[in-house]
């Protein structure tokens, strides 16, 4: 995350008219500020207060203190989606960061065709979840998609059906996901292998270190804030899981690939129990808070005092 | 001292310059091709049987194998699709849909861009008290969850009577979509030089002479990386659709969902992936034709996150 500031500076000169100073650039801003204190601060802390209310059809400022979460937290349905989250979170990860870097490392070995390769790599990522959910859900159907493909070549207890196994559904969606967003990691990390100093490889050369040596031992450790900035972006989208459920299995079998960010909206918009649906997003923002604090902490905390 | 810096002295540590000319088919050539290849197998697989899907009628579809192409091709699927697809008592296909993701389109992708290029640029050239804080707080916004947001805005879009149309949709889309542009006009509008923007000043022009008649006529590539993000971001959205606008006003993605996963009737596989692909046409057309453009968007959002 770079955020280069504007190395313009203004004279300050005291004026008695300080608010009326450079008018139109406020005029202009109000839409932003607009945003930032009405919306975002406004609408998340009022989300935040209304979690401690036993609101159901209408929002109402009736406080019961911390019953929607004892309620929450008791819930069947929130313990599965937490869980397939947890699940889906780490795998993805992990997997997105492989794979992804992998990508960029075997497209950034001077290869012919470059442009052709990431271009396919990175088509998925144009699409709209629904669309990898619904395309999925046909590739694993169970009586024409792989499953019946190779069960027709002879391999007849061949079994791959996810989507209708509640216990491993989690990962038919994880294929889906793992399809769109890894062409999007491997483009931030080529951007990152592509700011390397050439004079490193050439020194490991001169050194006589391996490839893979060289990238394990020198490259990644030198890519850490590129590492660092797509973990922070990767989680902060796998919390926002959404769409690719709703289009892959609407949350089935049964509720065995619920999702946080479907039980809210369920809660709000379908079960007409607002608190418990405040309530579980308060919990979302709570997990973007535990993952963002750290990392900006690491990230701006240091220079500050630096 | 030798410089080490000198090309001579390059040139005695490198011997001659250049790769050293290999055979096109070395063991590694070999490996990085074949793997490349698998991989790209892999992801072109999806939009493969996708097409073939849709180009196949039923009968064959019940039969087959979805891996193989169609033996009897017709276009009927995306008839079908377009036009008859049901949602509901609705039975005018997908066409509805697309045309309500038109109409949120392009009035959102104007507002948007309108309003965060003049952000940026009052950021980056007429700061006032205050302007980095609320930007501060738009960039962390952008990583807060839409679900704490969402309620509040249904609230406010009732009260000012635009919850379930068109324009409540495109509100909400210029709203999310502020972050990630404020910052990319922001930062591209910081790295013009300094001399233009002063030299205006000096010639008497104004906030928004400077912007219009300076700022805007330089910005071209930068506004066309906005359009690529938010073309492809507002198109695929889903969420703010289902929860702003009404089964009127759907968009198509959410109106494809209803179709595909409509419980009543036989499915129709084929009429299904065929307007699974119209859906995905719009973004795949801007992708491919964007390239390099696209990716920059990318980075762009990658900065954000």
């Amino acid at each position: 995350m770079t955020l280069p500031a504007p190395s313009r500076t203004h004279q300050k000169t005291k004026r008695p008219a300080q608010l009326f100073r450079n008018l139109n650039a406020k005029f202009a801003s109000i839409p932003m500020i607009l945003t930032a204190l009405v919306v975002f601060v406004g609408g998340t802390t009022w989300t935040v207060v209304h979690s401690f209310t036993k609101s159901r059809l209408l929002p109402k400022l009736d406080f019961v203190g911390f019953d929607q979460y004892e309620r929450l937290w008791s819930s069947n349905r929130w313990m599965t989606s937490v869980e397939n989250l947890l699940i889906y979170g780490v795998c993805s990860l992990v997997l997105t960061m492989t794979i992804g870097f992998t990508l960029a490392a075997l497209l950034d070995r001077k290869i012919r065709f470059e442009g052709v390769f990431r271009t396919i790599f990175l088509y998925p990522f144009a699409l709209s979840f629904v669309v990898t959910g619904l395309a999925w859900q046909w590739i694993l159907n169970p009586d024409f998609g792989v499953q019946n493909v190779v069960r027709g070549w002879g391999w007849t207890g061949f079994a791959f059906d996810p989507l209708n196994n509640p216990d491993i559904v989690i990962f038919g969606i994880l294929i889906a996901g793992l399809w769109q967003g890894t062409g999007f990691v491997m483009v931030i990390m080529l951007a990152g292998l592509r700011g390397i100093d050439e004079d490193i490889w050439k020194a490991a050369r001169v050194d006589g270190i391996g490839v893979v040596k060289t990238y394990v031992k020198v490259i990644i450790p030198m890519m850490r804030p590129v590492f660092v900035t797509a973990l922070v972006i990767i989680a902060s989208g796998i919390i926002k899981l959404y769409d690719l459920v709703v289009a892959q299995t609407n949350g089935g079998p049964g509720i065995s690939s619920e999702v946080p960010a479907k039980y809210v909206i369920n809660y709000m918009f379908r079960a007409q129990n607002l608190g418990q649906g405040f309530a579980a997003s308060t919990m979302m923002l709570l997990s973007v808070i535990i993952i963002l604090v750290p990392w900006a902490y690491l990230e701006f905390g240091g220079k500050k005092r630096g | 001292m030798v410089d080490l810096t000198s090309p001579v002295h390059d040139r005695i540590v490198d011997g001659p310059r250049g790769a050293k000319p290999k055979s096109r088919l070395s063991r590694r050539n070999i490996f990085l091709y074949g793997t490349l290849l698998l991989i790209s197998v892999y992801y072109l697989l999806p939009l493969y049987v996708m097409i073939m899907t849709s180009l196949k009628g039923m009968p064959e579809i019940r039969l087959g194998n979805i891996f193989s192409p169609p033996v009897e091709v017709t276009f009927e699927p995306w008839v079908k699709a377009w036009s008859q697809a049901c949602t509901g008592i609705n039975c005018d296909g997908l066409s509805r849909g697309f045309w309500n993701s038109v109409q949120i389109l392009l009035p959102s992708v104007i507002l948007s861009i309108g309003i965060a290029s003049v952000n940026g640029y009052a950021l980056a050239n007429w700061r006032f008290k205050g302007s980095e804080v609320f930007f501060t707080i738009l960039i962390i916004g952008a990583f807060i969850p839409y679900q704490t947001m969402i309620y509040p805005l249904v609230i406010l879009l009732r009260e000012i009577k635009l919850m379930g149309s068109v324009w409540g949709l495109v509100l909400v889309h210029s709203v999310f979509g502020m972050p990630i542009l404020t910052l990319l006009f922001r930062n591209y509008f910081t790295s013009l030089p300094e001399e233009l923007f002063k030299a205006a000043r000096v010639d008497g022009a104004g906030f928004w002479g400077i912007y219009l008649r300076v700022m805007l006529p330089m910005s071209i590539p930068i506004f066309v990386v906005a359009i690529i993000l938010q073309v492809t971001g507002i198109w695929n959205d889903f969420l703010f659709g289902v929860i702003y606008t009404k089964p009127e006003t759907y968009p198509m993605t959410v109106q494809l969902n209803n179709i595909v996963n409509s419980v009543q009737g036989v499915k129709e596989y084929n009429v299904n992936m065929a307007a699974t692909l119209l859906t995905g046409l719009v973004p795949l057309i801007i992708y491919f034709a964007s390239g390099k453009l696209f990716v920059r968007g990318i980075a762009a959002g990658a900065v954000k996150g």
